[in-house]
């Protein structure tokens, strides 16, 4: 059994950070959760949301935030909140389990000042109390990872998605959980997501949220998801039809059968195999939701570049392109660019990505990481109000 | 070093790894290809004559039809493949019964 250094929480959970995280549960204490993050050495998650919602758009914030302090990446957690924020600030902050979880009201400790003063020594004891956690010999078939492409160009579909796909294999085979994510990506090749289904209701929920998709697009915004489609970049690159493109996005996710399909972070805890996470195509709410629902790393293909990174989720950037790999080095972490030269195959770049998954897992901090990349953003569903 | 990159068994075209000249003889996997125009690095040559109206498979799936003969050796894009996407998922769709 092939295992990794990991972090046991006390609800059984495994992680593969120890961060203490401050986070804001509405925009108006955002500033405050930034300052006391700063101050206290943490890691702060900042957004526009968390009031005047309805419904699922209330429903999803609210997952996301819950989800975020339940990540098994984060040691300790502090909420902050204003006092009069829709949130349930404090009730979040009670229902955590496995780590020290704390709370903070910007109204009650008397404004922004106080309430960095006050956040700030939480802070400081939350540190005190996660430091001492030592890192254990975890099951490899405990670790979730998340997959996206972002910055794409002609090298992503022929050699970083499918070196991907070969990484997601051996990871489900080891019994560990894989999801792709970006919904956007299956238009195109639904067909072929849905004969990957474990079962025909599984088929049937990845048909939903594709048809749920293109009819966005088509109400909200009065046109077909294939109007423009593939671009004039993506000809230009090589990609002819729409199957062609989603094709290409889709290798990611490797062999195996499709599970199921989860909401936007939802909680992945004990879901073993491939699943789907229907995510926005945006890359910062693509890696940001997966990350809420407990996913350990992120696999995130690029040929042009991307630099980003997550907050609580470390972010393994495969970079397909040979140029873009050495003009980006300090950003990119794992060179496909070796299949389009033809020194290397799918399958030799696909073992690479799984044992850096083992090493990031173990430690190993990714180039987005050590350049302190944090990006977080929660989506919205319909207007703003 | 590999000039063409083929994904699946069944495709009938492969992808350039670097900008193909017409005239360039490509070997893959003791298969020899003369290509007859010049292929872009990231697209497509045909591996075999594709009859109009016959699939265009790229990772062993459909991804156009041709628009007329698409030679062996030709650039294998827009301008002789049909995107037919709504029509092949629909199609699916209505196999599985969704």
């Amino acid at each position: 059994m092939r295992t990794f250094q990991g972090y046991r929480r006390d609800d059984g959970r495994v992680g593969v950070r120890n961060h203490v995280l401050v986070v804001s549960t509405i925009s108006c204490a955002n500033h405050v959760a930034t300052l006391i993050a700063q101050r206290g050495g943490a890691i702060s998650i900042t957004h526009d949301v968390g009031c005047l919602q309805f419904a699922q758009d209330r429903a999803l914030t609210e997952r996301t935030l819950f989800g975020v302090g339940m990540s098994p990446n984060v040691g300790a957690v502090l909420f902050v909140g204003l006092g009069c924020e829709q949130t349930p600030t404090v009730e979040m902050a009670r229902s955590i389990t496995g780590k020290p979880a704390r709370h903070l009201l910007i109204q009650e400790a008397g404004g922004t000042k106080a309430a960095i003063a006050a956040g700030a020594d939480i802070v400081h004891e939350l540190t005190r109390l996660t430091a001492g956690q030592e890192r254990v010999a975890c099951d490899l078939g405990e670790l979730c990872v998340s997959l996206k492409c972002g910055g794409s160009d002609f090298t992503t579909a022929i050699a970083s998605n499918p070196a991907v796909g070969v990484a997601v294999d051996l990871l489900v085979e080891a019994g560990g959980t894989a999801l792709l994510t970006e919904t956007p990506g299956f238009p195109g090749s639904e067909h072929v997501l849905a004969r990957q289904a474990r079962s025909p209701e599984v088929a049937r929920r990845i048909y939903q949220i594709v048809d749920t998709y293109r009819d966005e697009i088509r109400t909200r915004f009065k046109r077909n998801v294939h109007d423009g489609n593939p671009s004039p970049g993506n000809i230009a690159g090589g990609i002819t039809t729409l199957i062609e493109k989603s094709l290409g996005t889709i290798k990611k996710a490797g062999t195996h059968a499709i599970e199921g399909v989860l909401t936007f972070a939802e909680d992945v805890h004990g879901k073993k195999g491939l699943w789907v996470m229907d995510t926005p195509g945006h890359d910062v709410f693509s890696v940001s939701g997966p990350a809420a629902g407990g996913a350990h790393v992120n696999l995130f293909t690029t040929g042009r570049g991307s630099p980003l990174g997550n907050a609580i989720c470390p972010v393994l950037k495969i970079c397909g392109n040979p140029e873009t790999f050495r003009r980006l080095q300090d950003d990119m972490d794992i060179d496909a660019g070796s299949i389009m030269l033809g020194t290397a195959s799918v399958e030799e770049v696909g073992r690479e990505i799984f044992e850096a998954v083992v090493k990031v897992a173990s430690g190993e901090l990714t180039k987005s990481e050590l350049l302190e990349h944090r990006e977080f953003a929660i989506p919205r569903i319909g207007s703003t109000l | 070093m590999r000039s063409l990159l083929i994904l699946h068994p069944k495709d009938n075209v492969a992808i350039a790894l670097s900008d193909l000249c017409a005239g360039q003889a490509v070997e893959q996997e003791g298969r020899r290809l003369i290509v007859l125009e010049d292929i872009p690095a990231g697209h497509k040559v045909a591996l075999v004559d594709i009859p109009p109206g016959e699939c265009v498979v790229k990772y062993g799936e459909e991804i156009g039809r041709a628009k007329a003969l698409i030679r062996q050796g030709v650039h294998a894009h827009v301008h002789n493949i049909l995107d037919i996407t709504e029509e092949v998922v629909r199609e699916e769709r209505r196999r599985l019964g969704l």
